[in-house]
């Protein structure tokens, strides 16, 4: 066991998603009650109490970014579930959409509801299939059973929805560039300030947050924030999907307790590494985090505080398992070759570094390396951190930076060797040579 | 892709209207993405002639049509093969063999990936990670996902498709 659960709290069955096994779970009822026994701004000081935090990466306040809406400013508002599941590694909004849809729809109808949002859009990846489809099917039953419209529960609350679905674009998910996206625009990011929840959404105040953060919604204003507040650990209050693959034996979408022992998660709760080798390193949330060694983890407990003090961070949840004998080198040339195709081109440090240092790791990977080759990636992901408009190309250097710092050895032999310190190896078991 | 004789999507114009109506009001750009799909859906890829019908129904500006199509990694702008491999190589399915999966199926297809098979059956095509990390490598065959593949689950799976 991982902990207490939130979201994972019933079995999953054929039907579970369904409306009436959501209703029969209690579902819908917290909604009733805001409705009509709560006024908006009481929701907004209920969520900011529970202390939640975003759960698709930056870990901000809640609370905080709603707070910055004015209800009374005379403007449309508009609210963005960010369903653009992209950090590789990451795959635990999926969970939700196509297990438990409606208790994102009923989380959505609540913050509408605080926020004042008469028209709110959930984003999905364009490749999201199945969790389109279960989640456009959990939208009509809802509008069938008059959870969206006009009037709703008779009161003069009104609110519309759509699935917004993307075509393919990894940047989508940064924030800005959804927005640009769901104008109908290529989704390039867009400088801050004007924040988003000051001119967001065709230029009014938007709240755009993760799926999983506005599913807490539902449960906060359920149980309230002082119950929500005894899940989890003092500066993370609650719990964390996280998605687990790689080396590891029992992948999967774990529902985690803030404050678990991290290792105990990986080695027992997960079934440790594939193959019965030893851990290499994680991966922590999503490639973009800085990888943690086998020691670095041990102690460590998986909450925000301490995942930084480990040296990376809870990011969004996405965690993958390297087993030991895996080549570091060939790894971060996957990475790279990922940053490389999904920059979106509009910032140069980012459009042009993407394209250098895919370059150079390519070189490294087919024996042409240079010894300055590992400087050069450090300095390229140095300059690169806090040039860009997005967050991107930060992220391209800080896997980089975090790989080489722990594994600089790999990279020399690979360079001076014109080979990999470990075979080149991906996968656990060697299986027919991967590379000539 | 211009052919003279492609039949127009026109016949689409009244779903379109019925999506607007969950759309705030006086905000048709936004139909931009959703017109695209579906067009795309319905003839396989974007002809020049769904541009010209977009850019008069939606009153957006052409500019903006040619961006989303170059932009967006799912649009096409010419047919491809009737069957669409889409094979991950992100970090978490190169770990479970998807190197391996996508030279298995570029040997069988005889295609390179980007490619078509002669016969317009299959295209071959690498992408980033589809998100299904935990049921790695894992292939998409037109919309759905075929999860925790291998060799032989591939030649099974391309036997089926004609």
């Amino acid at each position: 066991m991982t902990g207490r659960k939130l979201i994972m709290d019933f079995p999953v069955t054929a039907t579970s998603h369904l409306l009436a096994d959501y209703v029969a779970r209690g579902g819908y009822e917290t909604l009733k009650r805001v409705l009509t026994a709560l006024k908006p701004e009481d929701v907004t000081k209920e969520v900011t109490a529970s202390g939640v935090l975003g759960h698709g990466g930056a870990a901000f306040p809640v609370g905080r970014k709603w707070a910055v809406v004015k209800l009374d400013d005379g403007q449309p508002h508009y609210l963005c579930a960010n369903a653009d599941e992209g950090e590789p590694g990451t795959f635990k909004d999926r969970w939700i959409l196509e297990h438990a849809p409606h208790l994102l729809l009923e989380s959505m109808l609540i913050t509408c509801y605080a926020l004042q949002v008469r028209n709110c859009f959930v984003y999905i990846r364009g490749e999201f299939d199945r969790p389109y489809r279960r989640l456009q099917a959990a939208v009509e039953e809802a509008y069938a059973a008059g959870w969206f419209g006009e009037n709703i529960l008779g009161t003069d609350f009104a609110c519309d929805i759509v699935v917004y679905r993307g075509a393919g674009s990894y940047v989508c998910g940064e924030a800005s560039a959804l927005i640009t996206s769901i104008e109908g625009r290529k989704g390039y990011p867009r400088n801050r300030p004007p924040r988003l929840t000051v001119r967001g959404l065709y230029q009014k105040p938007t709240v755009i947050n993760n799926v999983e953060t506005l599913s807490n919604v539902a449960i906060i204003m359920r149980m309230g924030a002082e119950a929500f507040r005894k899940f989890g650990v003092a500066k993370s209050p609650g719990t964390q999907l996280v998605s687990i693959s790689g080396h590891v034996n029992k992948p999967g979408v774990y529902e985690v307790e803030y404050g678990y022992p991290l290792a105990r998660f990986i080695y027992e709760d997960c079934g440790g590494v594939l193959g019965g080798k030893q851990l290499k390193c994680i991966v922590p949330g999503g490639i973009s985090t800085k990888v943690l060694t086998a020691a670095d983890i041990e102690g460590v407990t998986y909450d925000h505080k301490a995942m930084e003090r480990a040296g990376s961070q809870v990011g969004s949840g996405g965690m993958v398992v390297i087993a030991e004998g895996t080549c570091m080198v060939r790894l971060l040339q996957v990475m790279l070759r990922f940053y490389h195709h999904e920059s979106c081109g509009q910032c140069t440090p980012c459009r042009e570094g993407m394209g250098w240092m895919h370059r150079i790791i390519d070189r490294i990977v087919e024996g042409a390396g240079r010894p300055e080759d590992i400087d050069t990636l450090v300095r390229i992901s140095n300059a690169n951190d806090g040039t860009t408009i997005c967050g991107m190309g930060d992220a391209a250097g800080y896997a980089t930076v975090g790989i080489i710092a722990k594994y600089r050895d790999e990279f020399e032999y690979y360079i001076a060797n014109k080979r990999s310190k470990c075979g080149g190896r991906l996968e656990v078991e060697a299986g027919e040579p991967v590379h000539a | 892709m211009n052919a003279p004789n492609i039949p127009s999507m026109r016949h689409l114009q009244p779903e379109f209207e019925a999506l607007k109506k969950r759309y705030p009001a006086g905000f048709e750009s936004s139909l931009t993405l959703p017109c695209l799909r579906r067009i795309q859906e319905a003839r396989g890829y974007v002809a020049d002639q769904d541009i010209d019908w977009l850019v008069e129904y939606l009153g957006v500006p052409r500019v903006q049509v040619e961006e989303v199509l170059s932009y967006y990694t799912q649009f096409r702008r010419a047919p491809i093969g009737r069957w669409h491999l889409q094979a991950c190589r992100n970090v978490s399915c190169s770990m479970r063999g998807a190197e391996r999966l996508i030279d298995h199926l570029s040997r069988k297809l005889g295609v390179k990936p980007g490619e078509t098979t002669a016969d317009g059956r299959f295209t071959l095509s690498v992408v980033e990670c589809l998100g299904s990390c935990g049921t790695a490598p894992v292939v998409m065959v037109n919309d759905a996902y075929f999860e925790n593949m291998d060799a032989a689950k591939l030649d099974t799976l391309l036997g089926g498709l004609k």
